[in-house]
């Protein structure tokens, strides 16, 4: 005959109440542990818009051939960490890796002036792939930096129809490897996060323009257009600049001299 | 006018399923394919960050411009208070629905995350018309099932005049929003027009009425039902007022955009010297789609023969999918001009070149699979409720037709 009795049972309170620590344990700790092994303090404080951040790149400093800043971002954002599908031709990996930069040469039609410059996301202050973006996915922070939140993006890809610098790439493959400072995942769209990481963590420059400097051109200049001191501020004031595409009044974080 | 009756769709069980299984075989296929794709990423597709939006999109924006289209020929029935359209009305609302729904499935299907389908049906951001036509798409669907069912059940038939009242202005938003897709891109020279919008709503005329036209006459005529030439050719011809009215809104749309001198490059290129999308242009879109349907619905003779009537309506079905192509491939693969006054000369990421974009097989499968969907629904619905009228002979008719 079993025994019986009408007290609960300790054993398996006890039990329960280890397992349920085990489980909030191993769904916390990942977050906790990352964080500690990162060893980097990121801002606590919400984005304000005190600052904006923006771009100058001088267009006759940046050399014909170079790529430093192509081969930085790559490296930076885990674009080289990609790898081709089995059986892709390598002219469509090509058009369908993402690039968050790239280098183009233009020639003037009328006088043959060649310029080279790096294309990126312009980080707009009106941009238009906020505004068709159906979840709201694509956004724009406090101080001027254009992203996507991947957690509510749906690959649409209506804000790659809708950018007029051809910005913004689809991740066509599955992706094996990436760093933890830039996710990415098979089915989302991406861009120049203008090194976010960077700049939340207190750094001030990206790593276009670093590379650019240790390439001995200096042809990127960054910070915060807000500040009047900024190197970037005081370049803008002494170079005459534009805008790409000013005609849509878009009021670019990044511009040129020298186009 | 003698009272119509509403029968199922009678044909024999064996021919009823052998269609259906046909059509259950081009879905299968094309939810093979959206899982193929979806499973290894685009990267398997002609799609690139160059082209965005393939194939899928083709079929897809094709098939949800005609569903508008399918409901007009109810709304003349209710709205305009033509009385021998009214019998013809509940398998126009059915074809809406079901059109719609192929659409958006293969829409659906070709997102980057179709498994996030809930984050856009909970997180909007209402400056886009994107998250707009979630609410249009799914508003249409909801508004045309209650007035099928105003329209169906006899005691509730005083109301159905209201809410097709309220279909028809939906299915106009909803074709508003669609062609609004474009009308608002700034960034690409072929898009950013306001016409956009009304050239939508006049290709869904043309598009939902060619595939009624032709779903009307195959279960008519599968079926033995009496077809008369007098609401056919009424119908026909109204597809020719709706062929004409695409041909024109199309010319006006390339004549505005030749007035401004920055836009006859992408002019010269889509009208010239675009190569496979100026010949889906001139062939597909104004020969096809347009000029010759239009030969056949107003020739003495042929345009009395339902034989030919019929070729003219997926003449106008296979323009119309070149339509689409051209407007939406043709409009991507054109550079978009980061220095007007300046040329490419190098560019990592292809800048200054046309893009180079060709469908591939799992993309034409999915698009193909959402045809199949629709026409599947559109079978089964006839053939589990009275959708279709028993007889639409002359003498069935309201008078007032032959008029």
């Amino acid at each position: 005959m079993s025994k019986t009795t009408d007290q609960p049972d300790q054993d398996r309170r006890a039990f329960i109440g280890k397992a349920a620590g085990a489980v909030a344990a191993a769904t916390l700790a990942p977050g906790v542990f990352l964080h500690g092994v990162a060893g980097v303090e990121y801002r606590q404080e919400p984005v304000t818009d005190k600052v904006r951040w923006g771009m100058l790149v001088d267009s006759n400093k940046c050399a014909d051939g170079c790529t430093a800043c192509v081969d930085a971002c790559n490296h930076e954002n885990g674009l080289d960490l990609l790898e081709k599908p089995e059986g892709l031709s390598d002219d469509m990996w090509d058009q369908q890796i993402p690039k968050w930069i790239r280098k183009v040469t233009v020639k003037d039609k009328l006088s043959g002036r060649e310029s080279n410059l790096p294309m990126l996301c312009q980080h707009c202050e009106h941009p238009p792939c906020v505004d068709v973006c159906p979840t709201g996915a694509s956004f724009r922070r406090a101080d001027g930096i254009v992203m996507v939140d991947r957690h509510t993006c749906i690959g649409c890809r209506y804000c790659m129809m809708a950018c007029p610098y051809k910005a913004r790439s689809f991740v066509h493959e599955v992706v094996e490897h990436k760093p933890t400072i830039s996710p990415r995942g098979k089915g989302c769209v991406e861009s120049c996060t203008f090194c976010v990481h960077r700049l939340d963590r207190g750094e001030t420059t990206t790593a276009c323009q670093d590379a650019c400097s240790q390439a001995g051109h200096k042809a990127i200049v960054f910070g915060d257009l807000n500040d009047p001191s900024s190197e970037v501020s005081q370049a803008l004031k002494q170079y005459p600049s534009r805008q790409v595409r000013a005609d849509l009044k878009l009021n670019t974080g990044v511009r040129y001299s020298g186009v | 006018m003698k009272k119509t009756y509403f029968s199922e769709w009678g044909i024999p069980s064996p021919r009823y399923w052998a269609l259906l299984a046909l059509l259950a075989a081009f879905v299968g296929i094309g939810g093979l394919s959206a899982l193929y794709m979806e499973h290894e990423g685009h990267w398997v597709t002609g799609m690139t960050n160059q082209v965005v939006w393939g194939t899928p999109h083709v079929f897809a924006i094709f098939l949800i411009v005609a569903a508008s289209g399918a409901l007009n020929v109810a709304s003349i029935g209710s709205v305009f208070g033509k009385k021998p359209y009214k019998p013809l009305a509940p398998l126009s609302g059915l074809l809406a629905i079901a059109l719609l729904v192929g659409g958006l499935l293969v829409l659906v299907l070709d997102l980057g995350r179709p498994d996030r389908l809930i984050v856009a049906m909970t997180v909007y951001n209402f400056k886009s018309i994107f998250a707009w036509n979630i609410f249009l798409y799914t508003g249409f669907m909801a508004i045309v099932a209650v007035y099928l069912w105003l329209m169906m059940e006899h005691k509730m038939n005083p109301y159905s005049k209201p809410a097709g009242l309220l279909a028809f202005v939906w299915r106009l938003a909803l074709t508003t929003g669609t062609g609004s897709i474009f009308g608002f891109l700034v960034a690409r020279q072929a898009y950013d027009a306001a016409i956009m919008a009304p050239m939508f709503i006049i290709m869904s005329f043309s598009f939902g009425l060619a595939i009624y036209l032709l779903v009307l006459m195959f279960a008519f005529i599968l079926d033995d039902r009496p077809l008369g030439d007098v609401i056919v050719t009424r119908l026909k011809n109204l597809l020719g007022v709706f062929v004409a009215g695409v041909m024109f809104i199309t010319l006006i749309y390339h004549l505005t955009n030749l007035y401004g001198t920055e836009n006859h490059e992408v002019e010269a290129f889509l009208l010239r010297d675009g190569g496979i999308y100026t010949q889906v242009f001139w062939i597909g879109e104004v020969l096809i789609g347009g000029l010759l349907p239009l030969g056949i619905l107003y020739h003495p003779v042929l345009g009395r023969n339902f034989g030919w009537i019929a070729g003219a309506c997926g003449a106008v079905i296979v323009g119309g999918i070149a339509k689409v192509y051209v407007i939406l491939i043709g409009g991507q693969v054109f550079p978009m001009a980061l220095f007007p006054e300046k040329a490419v000369v190098a560019s990592g990421f292809y800048d200054g070149v046309v893009a180079s974009y060709s469908p591939s097989l799992p993309e034409v499968l999915l698009g193909v699979g959402g045809i199949a969907v629709a026409l599947a629904a559109t079978l089964v619905g006839v053939r589990m409720l009275r959708f279709l009228p028993t007889s639409l002979s002359n003498q069935d008719l309201d008078p007032q037709a032959a008029a």
